[in-house]
């Protein structure tokens, strides 16, 4: 074949899909890059992200190269007066709230992308207080397999140590701060799914912090119950049901015996939380 | 060929990581084939020779933990932090919440069944540190050896890559942190 014919090929443009690391993966009008990695069964990293409730695009470990994408540059774009040779079309977006559109030529599963995917958790783990042997989410939870994941041995940073409360005043469900990475999970499914908005974030960057919505601000005085989606969701230990504590040993739990990346966890991982004795 | 000397210690930790390092169990035999213990709990060799590894069990909770792991990163020239403690301080650190005199007061004083309350402070004591930290905020640390405690196959996978001459790399079925 020609180096002419071979470019024809490889500039054809399938409608309606989109390529993953050389796959090519085919997607409706309207979804995110994410909903057509997930449906396709190619495994893009995440934490913040859950399929149906509305992405937030917050925790920036579906971060994927996008090498071009369909859009016009005019000779006045200022982008292409650079004195460098740069690729204008490359760039950098979060897979779960960038549409999927025909002909993008996506990077994800890359060394590179990868090292900075692990930068990421190593600071949500130094940020908070993550100490697994002492947490009873332990091989339940999705940082800590999105760690396995991407290879995490170390935190790197130092440790911050914050100083955060734990809140037990409600009777069937507890809230530990310690845990928290602010995906946002809690206060989406609260606020779409319960319809109750119990959770919300409150302060900015370093200060950020999940708070309850209620007179006093402890869940005992919110509408919570145990049956909340909010409840169950939670990807860390940072909201645990009480009196369920350490009923599958260590050694036996979701990512025990599966790896992150496998497509369909997620109602798994659901279905367990909420029924903790299958 | 000589054989390749290694050091252990166990600082702030429980010695579960030690522990884990026998479960080797008959393996043991042909690791001592190709391996001498220096300083280690193993053998009571109060101080380090010159060594190929240091396996440092534990994070930093007062001054003779870090003097301790000076002398081990001045003596080994590969120095691995072994276990959850040695990497993020682990359950030890659950004592950052609080300060120091909270600490004392509780365990000292304040707590169930004390006889005789007083804060220990016999001058053989080595000074508490201020907070529990891991390893590598003091020294400069190589590799790292994950779990609470790191199983016997994470402790062969990295010492048999270490001394076949690879970059150890621990497969991604034998990582985890509890």
């Amino acid at each position: 074949m020609s180096a002419e014919a071979n470019m024809t090929t490889t500039n054809t443009v399938t409608p309606n899909t989109i390529n993953i690391d050389g796959q090519d993966i085919p997607f409706k009008n309207g979804q995110t890059i994410m909903d057509a990695a997930l449906a396709a069964g190619v495994y893009i990293p995440h934490l913040c992200h859950k399929p149906g409730l509305t992405p937030h695009g917050s925790c920036k470990l579906c971060t994927v190269d996008i090498g071009s994408r369909s859009m016009s540059t005019s000779a006045s774009d200022r982008r292409t007066q650079t004195k460098f040779s740069v690729d204008i079309d490359r760039r950098s977006v979060s897979a779960c709230t960038t549409p999927a559109v025909a002909g993008q030529q996506i990077s994800n599963d890359t060394p590179a992308l990868n090292e900075v995917r692990k930068t990421i958790t190593q600071m949500l783990f130094i940020e908070g207080n993550h100490l697994c042997p002492a947490c009873e989410k332990t091989g339940n939870c999705t940082l800590q397999a999105v760690a396995y994941h991407l290879g995490m041995l170390d935190g790197h940073f130092p440790q911050f140590f914050p100083r955060r409360e734990v809140d037990a005043s409600h009777p069937t469900v507890m809230l530990d701060l310690d845990r928290c990475i602010l995906c946002e999970l809690c206060v989406r499914a609260s606020r779409e799914v319960d319809g109750k908005n119990v959770f919300a974030i409150a302060g900015r960057g370093i200060n950020a912090h999940l708070i309850v919505n209620s007179p006093s601000g402890k869940l005992v005085d919110s509408d919570l119950e145990t049956g909340d989606m909010a409840v169950h969701i939670c990807p860390v230990g940072a909201i645990l049901i009480k009196e369920h504590g350490y009923e599958v040993p260590i050694g036996r739990r979701t990512f025990d015996l599966h790896q992150v990346g496998e497509i369909g966890l997620e109602p798994v991982i659901l279905a367990k939380a909420r029924h903790t004795n299958e | 060929m000589s054989k390749i000397r290694i050091a252990t210690t166990s600082l702030a930790g429980c010695f579960g990581c030690h522990m884990s390092f026998l479960d080797m169990d008959e393996r043991l035999v042909a690791l001592l084939e190709h391996v001498e213990l220096n300083r280690s709990p193993l053998t009571d060799i109060k101080h380090c020779d010159p060594c190929d590894i240091g396996l440092v069990e534990g994070g930093l909770c007062n001054a003779d933990n870090v003097h301790v792991l000076r002398e081990f990163r001045a003596n080994c020239k590969i120095l691995i932090a072994v276990g959850a403690c040695a990497i993020n301080g682990g359950v030890p650190a659950m004592r950052n919440h609080f300060n120091l005199r909270e600490c004392l007061e509780e365990a000292f004083l304040n707590g169930v069944g004390v006889d005789n309350p007083q804060i220990p402070n016999d001058i053989e004591l080595p000074l508490l540190l201020d907070k529990v930290h891991p390893l590598h905020e003091v020294v400069h640390i190589d590799y790292y050896l994950p779990g609470c405690p790191p199983s016997a196959d994470e402790f062969l996978s990295v010492l048999g890559d270490l001394l076949e001459g690879r970059e150890p790399a621990l497969p991604k079925n034998l990582l985890h942190y509890d």
